[in-house]
């Protein structure tokens, strides 16, 4: 499917309002300095080159956290951004402390391995972030995020997340115009979870197909009728409704029990950026 | 003697032009004290340049995402942090946007118009936006008066906050009160990336731009910058003649306090071109808007 006229974004008007948002929140936390997960892919890439506008190159500090399984290519073309940005960087590969874990659970299925990466990634992120003087930068697209397609206090945990607004598609189109290398852009979108994985074998379809129906369905409010008579199947539609429905909770914090009068973000309400 | 001066003897001196400066600032979420010294700083250099009034944003006062806050960042319209703004601001007009409290304890969005000393006039922002994502009416009480008034040196002058100026009927009742100038103060979140302009933004162009066009009056439109929650401020403050001209545009994004010089001429010209107000029919509105009452609120069920 072709990409559609709608899901076509500014991306120099995006850039701009991103920048200034990753500055703004970071200065007013009290920092001036931040970190992301670095994985060779076109989200944490695009990410890192954000910041690196945003903050200056010295004040990024891109971590590389490879398992054994990790293909050459997501180390190359790692390596190749943190190069052409000339941010800081940091190799911290995880293929011990988690082989020590799995010593104990043989049997654990490997979504249970990806998740416990994911969840490992983000522990070294946050100290990195404490010794580093930064906030952790998120990487989770508007994709990911409603499609619950990432680990909950794994991935999709950060400080602050610049990209959860923008469709994997429309991601590319920032990703070309910041100058994120051709070898990014071309590849497959994969997780690197585990030997040969791809997302969108995983997902059952591609970023194109879906965003297109998650624009429609999420952004416009299309009915369900109104996006079969777009051509979009029944059994597609059901599908990707469920897994939005079925992942809200990854979107939220824990729910609370509600005792008293004022409990935490149902009657007790400021801003995050509450004072500042 | 002759010379040039004698040429312009019988003319009646011509007024000097009134200045406006529009102070798109980026004020801090519920940090009264350093809004109070951000108002002070810009107050002091919009004298410096010789304005005659100066414009801030929506809650300027507070910031935009105040919530809970609201009780504790309240004022009354009195309250000494207002007048030594207009201490400070001595012969300048002043609008600026705060929480207002009232004496039945009602929570406003407000903003008031004070010159010399003294708060002259406080509109209590009449529609709350409580959609999408803004949640105005579960922290405010709505406001229940669109009016004008008087001034010695700009004429009449009305104040709409932020989605009142979305309100045709808002506007409608500018044009009925016959302002000499209009002053919208927002607080507008960008959306909608997809063009070359932000589309919000491109709305208020137009809104602000057919306003005075269809009122014959100056529109001054002093929305903020800066972010809070994710939110992105968009500024773009604008002041427009009653000819649709733009009479100073702020840049997007950045603070800024450009001056906007009204034409004392400018007024009376387009009341030639376009009389618009003048061939208004008030009572035809005023009739027509009570049978459409009489329709929809005496009789029958609730659509």
């Amino acid at each position: 499917m072709n990409q559609p006229a709608h899901l076509e974004v500014n991306a120099s008007l995006v850039t701009e309002i991103l920048c200034r948002f990753i500055g703004k929140e970071i200065q007013r936390a009290g920092f001036q300095r931040a970190v992301v997960g670095v994985s060779g892919g076109i989200d944490s890439s695009v990410v890192v080159y954000l910041g690196a506008r945003a903050l200056g190159p010295d004040n990024v500090l891109a971590v590389t956290m490879p398992y054994k399984t990790s293909s050459d290519a997501t180390r190359r073309d790692s390596q190749e951004v943190i190069r052409q940005l000339g941010v800081r960087s940091l190799d911290v590969p995880i293929t011990d402390q988690i082989d020590a874990y799995y010593a104990r659970f043989p049997d654990a299925a490997k979504l249970r391995l990806a998740n416990k990466c994911a969840r490992e990634r983000m522990t070294i992120l946050y100290d990195q972030s404490a010794a580093f003087g930064g906030l952790v930068l998120g990487t989770s697209n508007k994709s990911e995020l409603l499609l619950g397609y990432g680990t909950q206090f794994g991935d999709m945990a950060s400080a602050i997340n610049p990209v959860g607004d923008l469709y994997k598609t429309q991601l590319y189109q920032l990703a070309a115009h910041l100058g994120v290398p051709e070898s990014i852009l071309k590849k497959t979108p994969t997780g690197d979870l585990w030997v040969g994985q791809t997302d969108e074998g995983e997902l059952g379809f591609s970023y194109a197909e879906v965003d297109r129906l998650l624009y429609l369905m999420v952004d416009r409010r299309w009915r369900r009728q109104e996006l079969i008579a777009a051509g979009f199947s029944a059994d597609f539609v059901t599908r990707v409704a469920d897994m939005v429905r079925r992942n809200h909770y990854k979107r939220r914090m824990p729910v609370i029990a509600k005792l008293s009068h004022r409990t935490m973000d149902r009657d007790f309400r400021y801003a995050r950026d509450w004072g500042t | 003697m002759s010379g040039p001066s004698a040429t312009h003897a019988h003319a009646a001196p011509s007024p000097r032009a009134l200045r406006i400066a529009l102070a798109q600032v980026a004020p801090w979420l519920g940090h009264p004290d350093r809004n109070l010294a951000l108002h002070l700083e810009q107050i002091t250099q919009a004298r410096q340049a010789g304005a005659d009034m100066i414009v801030f944003p929506e809650l300027s006062l507070t910031g935009y995402f105040v919530r809970d806050m609201v009780p504790d960042l309240a004022l009354p319209s009195s309250a000494p942090e207002i007048a030594r703004l207009l201490e400070a601001a001595g012969p300048m007009a002043v609008i600026a946007g705060f929480v207002e409290e009232s004496s039945r304890h009602r929570y406003y969005n407000s903003a008031f118009y004070g010159e010399g000393g003294h708060v002259a006039h406080v509109h209590r922002k009449v529609y709350l936006p409580t959609y999408g994502l803004f949640d105005e009416q579960r922290y405010f009480a709505a406001g229940n008066r669109i009016r004008a008034f008087q001034t010695a040196r700009f004429g009449r002058v009305g104040i709409l906050i932020c989605e009142d100026f979305w309100h045709l009927s808002a506007a409608s009742i500018m044009q009925a009160e016959e302002v000499d100038l209009l002053v919208c103060v927002a607080n507008s979140p960008a959306r909608g990336v997809e063009g070359p302009k932000i589309r919000v933004a491109e709305t208020y162009d137009h809104l602000t731009r057919a306003y005075a066009q269809l009122l014959g009056a100056v529109v001054v439109l002093v929305n903020r910058v800066g972010f809070e929650d994710g939110l992105c401020f968009w500024g773009g403050s604008t002041a427009v003649g009653p000819d649709g001209q733009t009479l100073c545009q702020a840049p997007l994004f950045d603070q800024a306090l450009p001056l906007a010089e009204l034409d004392p001429g400018e007024l009376r010209r387009q009341r030639l071109v376009a009389p618009l107000a003048r061939d208004e029919r008030l009572l035809l509105t005023i009739e027509e808007l009570n049978r459409i009452k009489r329709r929809q609120y005496d009789s029958g069920p609730q659509p």
